[in-house]
């Protein structure tokens, strides 16, 4: 068995997210250096507010401006920063409790180590240079030993309120495809196609994945396929696909190679579009350091005949 | 009228750091092989099956109908799958059975955390507008709770390491676990956290079967009955909550019937030394309660199974005669936000 596979592997999307009218208030809010909770039904605030009571659902819209200072109500010193994460530097986790607020908010308070920071120390916040309207428009907090900020009673109005968001997310990881799928990949680098065989109902899975998904057992049996194959079926592609360089139209077929009970997929060239057709003989393409077939191409051989290839379909 | 619906069987790998020479329905197709063979079942014989499992742990799309391939579901089968631990899946599973459409459930769940980075794959459940764009990880969040606890004066952290000690002394006889015997305490991760209050990181799948009634007892000599089983979550904003208790669970393990009687173990899923301090608290175990005997989550952690492993534990005691009561928990989301207890029962021997 050859050694494992492994590929960087990077999942990176950017989120846009509509918000709702007290997230908007909020948000704006930091955007103007202002920070707004909203009452409940019980007369306590919530900072950061939310639509609706964490407690008894009820829609909550009643906005009230506190103040940029508060209270540490519990901390984590994280010395190790990690990326996206407020600070680059060593800084404290905190929840602090805004003076006017009766729920604490999430943030990073910047201090100088660890033995700077303690549940009831007070704090104030320290706005971004930049800001979009984001619960980053807080650059952080910092120790403060000064007088309660006392809130300028904002209506929670704003003119040019903003409306969402978009937060990037990205997540790294270091893929491993499996046994199977290494044992097909380093098959296909010696431009040979193998496929896998259930030890029950012996068809052969190409790509195989590991395990006959029809009994549920593990495929070991490693058996190599093709080249030539079959055109199953195909359909015919008009529209270009973005950042791809080829020529519309063309065929994209289902290939069923010569020894494999499951059809694969790939295009068909070598042949007018048109007259590409179920049963036609095709036989892969490879280009200078391509992974896998570029197309496929007619071999010229007889078409197959429908009864051979019924169940690949 | 609840039915009678009991685990019969639970199977589970050996949980290692990486698994990189399987893919997910690698890593878990002799697990669901085991725990079939156990009862003699074949997959055509299972009347439902559920999963659990999340497609960012390992940065695979659509990794759980990948999974399925490992079921063997031709021809087709009663199937779902929650993007939960696969305590939750065996819930829906159970209300399944409770409906009387199937006799028999398969209940599996696996994570791969080795591909990726856990810590930061998890902030990505948070709240999406006020929380997640500062990728709080999920030892920060523990670590927050954690001090929350050391500031009531309940636990200091000599107290935080004990826990882990006894978790990874326990695991010494449990052959799954990724960390037994004497592991370091270690450094600071996120203080007040040091790696020995932290779990290990790795990869695992896990695999139990309910029946109901009269085919529970043909398929296993001594099952375990589900005498309660509920599920709680809290608000999602941590700062809204009380950190340092559980409402969540107490709610659950009340209606799950765990304080009619005493217990005689507790399987805690809890990731983070602080977290079995609060769940014990709010589950009124004394020290008369053998808790975590399998090493629990410090010794093993496969996100996504973990949970179910706790539910399989106990179980598992129950079908070898160690336990006659014993209560799983499984938990969810940042600082315990959501939690599953279930109350398992054998005969009288």
């Amino acid at each position: 068995m050859s050694a494992v596979l492994k590929a960087p592997l990077t999942v990176e999307f950017p989120f846009t997210r509509s918000l709702g009218p007290v997230q908007s208030a909020f948000l704006t809010g930091l955007r103007e250096r202002v920070i707004l909770g909203v009452r409940t039904g019980d007369g306590r605030t919530l900072v950061p507010p939310v639509e609706y009571d964490p407690v008894t659902a009820e829609e909550i819209r009643d906005l009230v401006e506190v103040a940029p200072t508060g209270t540490v109500t519990t901390w984590a010193w994280n010395h190790a920063p990690r990326r996206g994460q407020p600070l680059a530097t060593p800084f404290a986790w905190i929840l602090v409790r805004l003076d006017g607020a009766d729920t604490a908010l999430l943030h990073a308070l910047d201090a100088p180590g660890p033995d700077a920071v303690h549940t009831g120390m007070r704090v104030r916040v320290r706005w971004a240079g930049e800001r979009t309207g984001a619960i980053t428009d807080i650059a952080c907090f910092e120790p403060y030993d000064g007088e309660r900020a006392e809130p300028a009673g904002h209506s929670g109005e704003f003119t040019d309120a903003v409306t969402g968001i978009v937060a990037p997310a990205r997540l790294d990881y270091t893929y491993s495809p499996g046994r199977a799928t290494t044992g097909y990949l380093h098959a296909l680098a010696g431009r040979r196609m193998v496929g896998e065989r259930c030890p029950s109902c012996r068809k052969v899975y190409v790509p195989p994945r590991g395990a006959c998904p029809t009994c549920g057992v593990a495929t070991a049996e490693q058996v190599e396929v093709g080249p030539g194959g079959t055109v199953t079926t195909f359909c015919i592609v008009n529209i270009k696909a973005k950042n791809l360089d080829i020529e519309v139209p063309y065929v994209y077929a289902h290939i069923a190679l010569d020894g494999a009970d499951l059809a694969l997929h790939g295009r068909i060239a070598g042949i007018p579009y048109d007259q590409v057709r179920m049963g036609l003989r095709v036989e892969p393409v490879w280009t200078e350091g391509g992974r896998y077939p570029d197309h496929y191409r007619p071999t010229g051989e007889p078409d197959t005949a429908y009864d051979t290839y019924k169940e690949l379909l | 009228m609840n039915r009678e619906i009991a685990v019969v069987a639970f199977a589970q790998t050996d949980h290692r750091r990486t698994s990189d020479e399987s893919s997910e329905v690698e890593m878990l197709m002799p697990v669901l092989h085991e725990v079939l063979a156990r009862t003699g079942l074949k997959t055509a014989d299972i009347g439902f099956t559920c999963s659990g499992s999340s497609d960012y742990l390992a940065g695979r799309a659509f990794s759980f109908t990948l999974a399925l391939d490992g079921v063997g579901a031709w021809p087709p089968i009663s199937e779902s799958h929650v993007e939960m631990d696969g305590a939750w899946a065996l819930y829906e599973a159970w209300v399944k059975l409770q409906t009387g459409d199937a006799d028999t459930a398969l209940v599996y769940s696996y994570g791969k955390s080795s591909p990726g980075s856990v810590r930061d794959v998890l902030t990505r459940q948070l709240d999406p507008y006020y929380v997640a764009p500062l990728w709080p990880d999920s030892v920060a969040l523990a670590a927050l709770q954690a001090q929350a606890l050391i500031d009531t004066g309940r636990a200091d952290e000599p107290a935080l390491a004990a826990v882990g000690a006894r978790s990874r002394a326990d695991a010494e006889t449990n052959p799954h676990a990724q960390l037994r015997g004497s592991v370091s305490q270690g450094e600071y991760l996120v203080r007040p956290l040091r790696t020995g209050d932290c779990p290990p990181i790795g990869d695992g799948a896990a695999a139990v079967i309910l029946a109901a009634g009269e085919r529970a007892r043909d398929l296993c000599e001594r099952p375990a009955w589900i005498r309660g089983i509920d599920h709680r979550i809290e608000a999602h904003g941590i700062g809204v909550r009380d950190l340092t208790d559980s409402p969540s669970t107490r709610l659950a393990a009340e209606r799950a019937g765990a304080f009619e009687r005493p217990v005689d173990t507790a399987e805690l899923h809890a990731p983070f030394s602080s977290q079995e301090i609060v769940l014990r608290e709010a589950l009124r175990l004394d020290d008369g309660v053998r808790v975590n005997p399998s090493g629990g989550a410090l010794a093993a952690n496969p996100v996504m199974a973990a949970g179910l492993i706790r539910i399989g534990e106990s179980a598992a005691r129950i079908h070898r005669g160690e336990s006659d009561r014993a209560l799983a928990h499984a938990t969810s989301g940042p600082c315990l936000q959501q939690n599953l207890v279930a109350v398992l029962e054998g005969d009288p021997r």
